[in-house]
């Protein structure tokens, strides 16, 4: 119920965007989150994206996984 | 970076997966609240992967479920009233309330209409001007500021026959009312990865000060519900509860301060009665005074009659934790998601569901 999916911005018209979700177009609205600009993902949850998605924090996360390793 | 394959690396999987092994001594029992949670772990096969010292159990994390009898049959009896068109999401359709359906009430005339979006429920309303619409509103705070948006924009655009029957409810009261309630001993929970998107990883940190609990946010690819994990079984190990972060692309402490200003100036906390749960204080969202005027149970006259419970469900104490599909009779018997009995077979993130279509032998 609270699944939310990441898509890429291709688009925006006011409040309304074009955004791609796996090589689809869809039609999302932009009212709770006015910040998105065009290249950014976002997490749509039921037609709305509900945030920007934070991709330096996404490197980041990633990066101390890759690091745990050589702890081993 | 697209945000979904990184966080299905197998390599990064397997190191915290032996992470979690080294760490994990003392035994330790970690719900996860989220449906979407529960599915992912079954899906991604998360459970056979973790120590015995581990225990995992499902929460009360389905809007759809959780929805009490008496809430399900104002929603049918809204749909059958004439000239109302119910909108709703489509994990709705099949619950059963008391004595009917959202489904067998479309079978026996009522227009109802399934919608992936508030947005399309605004359109019905366009498009069906003499009609009501009225969309059944369910769900947790990730999704109650999309309902609230659609409030907004139907007052802008002064849409007079589009109104909402608000079923919100609120997720730290009833994380709140769990561990009051001291039916079940936890030791961390994995948090909600989409409500904290909207309400911060911050209204966790009472359960780590007030009842010394682990707390972990997770997002739902394995990865991140496997670095949850690894940062719950640190905490206990450290005896250090807080409020870890697995999900740092998605979730800030604060949340999303605009969505959380649109759902606060449409709606209030306001009781709301959960199943299995009861009434509990604050849980629930009702229309402010300036909004009344979308809010269905006082625009319509319904009578939705006494409410009955499924008979041999035990839905309500699976949601709380102290029981598991397995305990109930019906499952798999009676009960399957092509007929099923109670909220937990119906919604694709009931925990009867998932226990179900992916096998109860991961119980452990
Ligand atoms: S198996 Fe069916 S009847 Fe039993 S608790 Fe789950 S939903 Fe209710």
């Amino acid at each position: 119920m609270c699944l939310a999916i990441p898509a890429l911005i291709k688009s925006i018209n006011g409040k309304e965007a074009e955004a791609e979700i796996g090589g689809i177009g869809r039609r999302v609205s932009l009212w709770l989150t006015p910040e998105a600009k065009v290249g950014d993902y976002v997490l749509i949850h039921t037609g709305y994206a509900i945030n920007v998605l934070d991709q330096e924090e996404a490197l980041e996360t990633l990066r101390l996984l890759e690091e745990l390793s050589e702890v081993y | 970076m697209r945000f979904i394959d990184e966080f299905r690396r197998s390599d990064l999987a397997q190191k915290l997966i032996a992470r979690i092994k080294q760490k994990a001594l003392s035994p330790a029992r970690f719900m996860e609240f989220c449906g979407g949670h529960t599915v992912a772990i079954f899906k991604f096969g998360i459970r056979q992967l973790l120590p015995p010292t581990i225990d995992m159990l499902s929460g009360p994390g389905c809007p759809v479920c959780v929805t009490d009898n008496s809430d399900l049959d104002k929603a049918i009896a809204l749909a059958q009233l004439p000239d109302v068109i119910a909108a709703t999401f489509g994990d709705m359709l099949k619950v059963p309330g008391s004595h009917s359906s959202l489904q067998k009430a479309k079978a026996e005339g009522a227009d109802v209409r399934i919608v992936y979006s508030t947005m399309d429920a605004l359109q019905i309303a366009r498009e069906n001007p003499s009609q009501s619409v009225v969309f059944i509103g369910i769900g947790f705070e990730t999704t109650a500021p999309t309902i609230a948006a659609s409030v907004l924009q139907a007052g802008q655009e002064k849409l007079d026959n589009y109104y909402v029957l608000s079923l919100h409810k609120l997720t730290p009261p009833v994380i709140k009312a769990l561990l009051d309630s001291g039916e079940v001993k936890l030791d961390g929970i994995v948090c909600p990865g989409h409500v904290s998107t909207i309400i911060g990883s911050s209204p966790w940190e009472f359960v780590a000060r007030d009842y010394g609990i682990a707390c972990a946010v997770s997002g739902f690819e394995p990865i991140d519900i496997l670095l949850s994990i690894e940062m719950l079984v640190s905490q206990v190990e450290d005896k250090a509860p807080k409020v870890d972060i697995a999900y740092r692309r998605s979730v800030r402490p604060d949340g999303n301060r605009r969505a959380l200003e649109l759902m606060d100036t449409v709606f209030e906390p306001c009781p709301a009665r959960w199943r299995g749960m009861g009434l509990l204080p604050d849980s629930g969202l009702r229309f402010r005074k300036e909004f009344e005027r979308f809010d269905a149970e006082l625009a319509f006259d319904i009578d939705p009659g006494p409410t009955y419970e499924p008979k041999g469900c035990i839905c309500g104490h699976i949601l709380r934790g102290v029981k598991t599909p397995m305990d109930c009779e019906l499952f798999a018997k009676l009960c399957t998601p092509e007929h099923p009995v109670g909220p937990c077979m119906v919604s694709s993130e009931g925990s009867c569901s998932a226990y179900y279509l992916y096998g109860a032998a991961y119980e452990p």
